[in-house]
């Protein structure tokens, strides 16, 4: 025992590999710092010597121009500090619209790549096949400049009951505005969706014990949709309607859906749902056949057998996809800038590097977000991915 | 993505480059050409025929500055850039000047590094608006939606102006002017805004020029000129005084006919601007043809406005501002000599 101990440790200190490689890896972490450094000093340097303001006070000083869209309350009078924060809830609102709308129609087509159907087979295929080839560009001012010259001027609005209206500048619809005891009427909803997630997983258990199935499905719309009701009935509806109206140029009042956060949502639904399609089709001719001929043979119907054999078997391959798809959408969304979207690319990139010209900073900031939100995606998607993956005994 | 890529080519510009920037003279000398940022076309000021030739007011002074360093206004390279990509493309050394209706700034000659070698074009910023909607003043378009394009002075002037008359609207900001145009035409907006010079180009390539207007109003001002990089003076004063030498030229009564006999027997100013007297050339570094090069090429400031955007264009727009000092306007040389 001391021997061995002896050889390995004595001849010197360099000639043991784990020193030696803490050393290299030291020095090349020393040498890469060193690196970046002096890029970053010579960039200062070279900056002041020609007169490019650096720096991020930038942030604080007021912006001076106006944003189309804004979840936050935005004005001229606010900082630049203030547009970045309005463009990155722009971007977040259109990619989680995006995301949501993508992965249904994707599941759907990939789904429906299967149907019995031939027409919906053929459908799903085409779908595909057109929405996958086409640049993304295209289709976005395809959705946008297309879809635009169609719709009507603001004063021939095509309207539906005369509470929401459609035009060329976007589509109108009521607001609600709360009033007392709107609150009961929220409690309802989230007493709902509590007592829906207890009963799924009341009937879960249930069948895992007894084999008896619940009708889980007519239950939870029954609750779903009873309690708000029965609470607004109690309560005397407590909302009023803000319902948008013609006055001068355009719309006011209500909720507006611009036109550009529409047609992006659209191409970016219509893109990235054709890659999901092809994922789920995918993952499902992952599944052996067997699976499903074995599901037959205990007397599941089709349905059941897609719901409880292959789709969960399906996701493994699935999920890994998904999480690319997903993180590409979230790039993609810069395209907004071509329509004028006011997402972070189009609002920080755009108008406030101009406005600036602290163009350093600002692609760095920018940079850093795209890449802290696809970690976010990956994370949680990954996070998912072990919760799906099949259970090894 | 585009753009993405020229910051950080610009960052990388920077961060590896060694010493101060100088020589970019020499660069066009040795590479045979100048490198000009243009717009990505805009009527009369630089637009490219269906044989890739470039011309306009602004592609005038690229070419002025390729006959004054290289006996050759043809040898120019363009760029056409996006109003948001200008600046970037001029930092990082992609283009050696940029002559692309850009206004002169206290912002943008102070902070970006640049410098604004003087001033081609006096404009303002108005409004154009269909017909149909029966608008008369600006002040009536009150909850209006105006497109404008991304990165401009325009943007910041609109906001400043209804505000502080108390009006609201709508700002649908575009990339391009082509862009700009489609949301305008496709009813998107009630109202196109950009400098008044750019709205008469962009009148006119509408499908319909008849069915708009340009409001009476003029909100700004907009010193539209050609831009270097801040550090290469040699540089600057050749661009500076390359457009100098087509408006004095146009003082002195020169222009591209009489060049010749300008040259050989005019008085003693016209002789010292045509090189045969003095070393007005020799002083900035290149040939003393320079700016009978320029005249004879280009032509002087009257023949470039009226051939590009005045009488003898689609254009027509009058002199106005733009006309000589001692006629009405306020275009003025400073002497050479
Ligand atoms: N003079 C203003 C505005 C210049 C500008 O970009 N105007 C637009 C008018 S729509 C244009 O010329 N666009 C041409 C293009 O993008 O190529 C500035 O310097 O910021």
């Amino acid at each position: 025992m001391s021997d061995h101990r002896q050889v390995s440790s004595s001849p010197s200190f360099f000639n043991n590999p784990r020193n030696r490689s803490i050393i290299y890896q030291a020095l090349l972490i020393l040498g890469l710092g060193y690196f970046f450094y002096s890029i970053v000093s010579n960039t200062l340097a070279n900056m002041e010597a020609r007169g490019i303001k650096s720096g991020y006070d930038f942030l604080f000083t007021t912006a001076g121009f106006d944003i189309l869209m804004s979840l936050i309350p935005y004005d001229a009078t606010h900082t630049y500090g203030r547009t970045f924060l309005v463009g990155l809830l722009n971007t977040i609102l259109v990619s989680t619209i995006g995301i949501i709308l993508a992965t249904i129609v994707g599941f759907v087509m990939g789904v429906a790549h299967f149907s019995h159907n031939l027409l919906i087979r053929k459908v799903a295929v085409i779908y595909i096949e057109i929405f996958r080839n086409i640049p993304l560009l295209l289709q976005v001012f395809f959705w946008y400049f297309a879809v635009l010259a169609a719709l009507p001027g603001a004063r021939q609005s095509l309207s539906l009951g005369e509470v929401i209206f459609l035009n060329v500048r976007g589509l109108y619809f009521p607001g609600l505005v709360a009033q007392t005891g709107a609150t009961f009427v929220y409690a309802a909803i989230a007493v709902a969706i509590t007592s829906i997630y207890l009963l799924r997983r009341w009937a879960k258990k249930r069948q895992d014990r007894t084999g008896q199935q619940y009708p889980v499905f007519s239950t939870s719309l029954a609750i779903m949709f009873g309690l708000p009701l029965m609470a607004l009935i109690f309560t005397g509806f407590p909302f009023t309607f803000d319902i948008p109206e013609l006055k001068g140029f355009n719309f006011r009042g209500g909720i507006t859906v611009i036109p550009e956060l529409m047609a992006l949502t659209l191409a970016l639904t219509m893109y990235t749902g054709a890659f999901i399609a092809e994922a789920v089709r995918a993952g499902i001719q992952a599944v052996p056949h067997g699976q499903t001929e074995a599901a037959r043979s205990l007397g599941l119907k089709e349905r059941r057998i897609m719901q409880l054999i292959i789709v969960p078997q399906a996701m493994r391959v699935i999920v890994p996809l998904l999480n690319s798809e997903y993180q590409s959408l979230v790039k993609n969304s810069t395209l907004a800038t071509a329509i004028g979207y006011p997402d972070l690319f189009t609002v920080f990139v755009g108008t406030t590097l101009n406005q600036t010209g602290q163009a350093i900073e600002i692609v760095f900031m920018t940079m850093a977000v795209y890449f802290v939100v696809n970690m976010t995606i990956s994370f949680v998607m990954n996070r998912f991915n072990t919760s799906v993956a099949l259970v090894e005994r | 993505m585009k753009r993405m890529i020229s910051v950080i080519a610009t960052g990388l510009a920077l961060g590896l480059s060694f010493g101060a920037q100088a020589g970019t003279l020499e660069d066009a000398v040795k590479r045979g050409s100048v490198s000009c940022g243009v717009s990505t076309g805009l009527a009369g000021f630089s637009q490219k025929d269906e044989n890739g030739k470039w011309s306009g007011l602004d592609v005038d002074v690229c070419r002025a500055v390729a006959a004054a360093v290289l006996g050759d206004a043809d040898k120019v390279q363009y760029k056409p850039l996006t109003a948001k990509e200008r600046f970037t493309a001029l930092q990082s050394g992609e283009i050696d000047v940029l002559s692309r209706n850009t206004t002169w700034t206290h912002t943008r000659d102070t902070s970006l590094g640049l410098n604004f070698a003087g001033v081609n074009y006096y404009d303002g910023q108005g409004f154009m608006v269909s017909k149909d909607l029966g608008v008369k003043s600006a002040l009536e378009l009150d909850g209006a939606a105006v497109c404008i394009q991304a990165g401009t002075t325009t943007e910041l002037n609109l906001a400043d102006y209804f505000r502080a008359n108390g009006i609201t609207y709508k700002a649908i900001t575009f990339d391009t002017s082509d862009q700009t145009r489609a949301g305008f035409e496709s009813g998107r907006c009630d109202v196109l805004t950009s400098d008044q010079s750019q709205l008469y180009a962009l009148r006119i390539g509408l499908k319909d020029p008849s069915a708009a207007v340009v409001l009476p109003e003029v909100i700004s001002k907009e010193p539209l000129g050609p831009v270097v990089r801040q550090g290469d003076d040699a540089w600057f004063n050749i661009v500076r005084w390359s457009l100098m030498a087509m408006v004095e030229a146009e003082f002195l009564g020169i222009d591209s006919s009489s060049v010749d006999s300008a040259k050989a027997d005019g008085n003693p100013s016209q002789k010292r601007l045509m090189g045969t007297e003095g070393d007005a050339g020799e002083k900035l570094g290149i040939s003393a043809e320079w700016a009978y090069n320029i005249v004879k090429q280009v032509g002087n400031y009257s023949e470039s406005f009226e051939r590009n955007v005045g009488q003898g264009s689609p254009l027509k727009i009058a002199r106005g501002l733009n006309a000589q000092w001692n006629n009405g306007g306020i275009m003025y040389s400073s002497p050479v000599r």
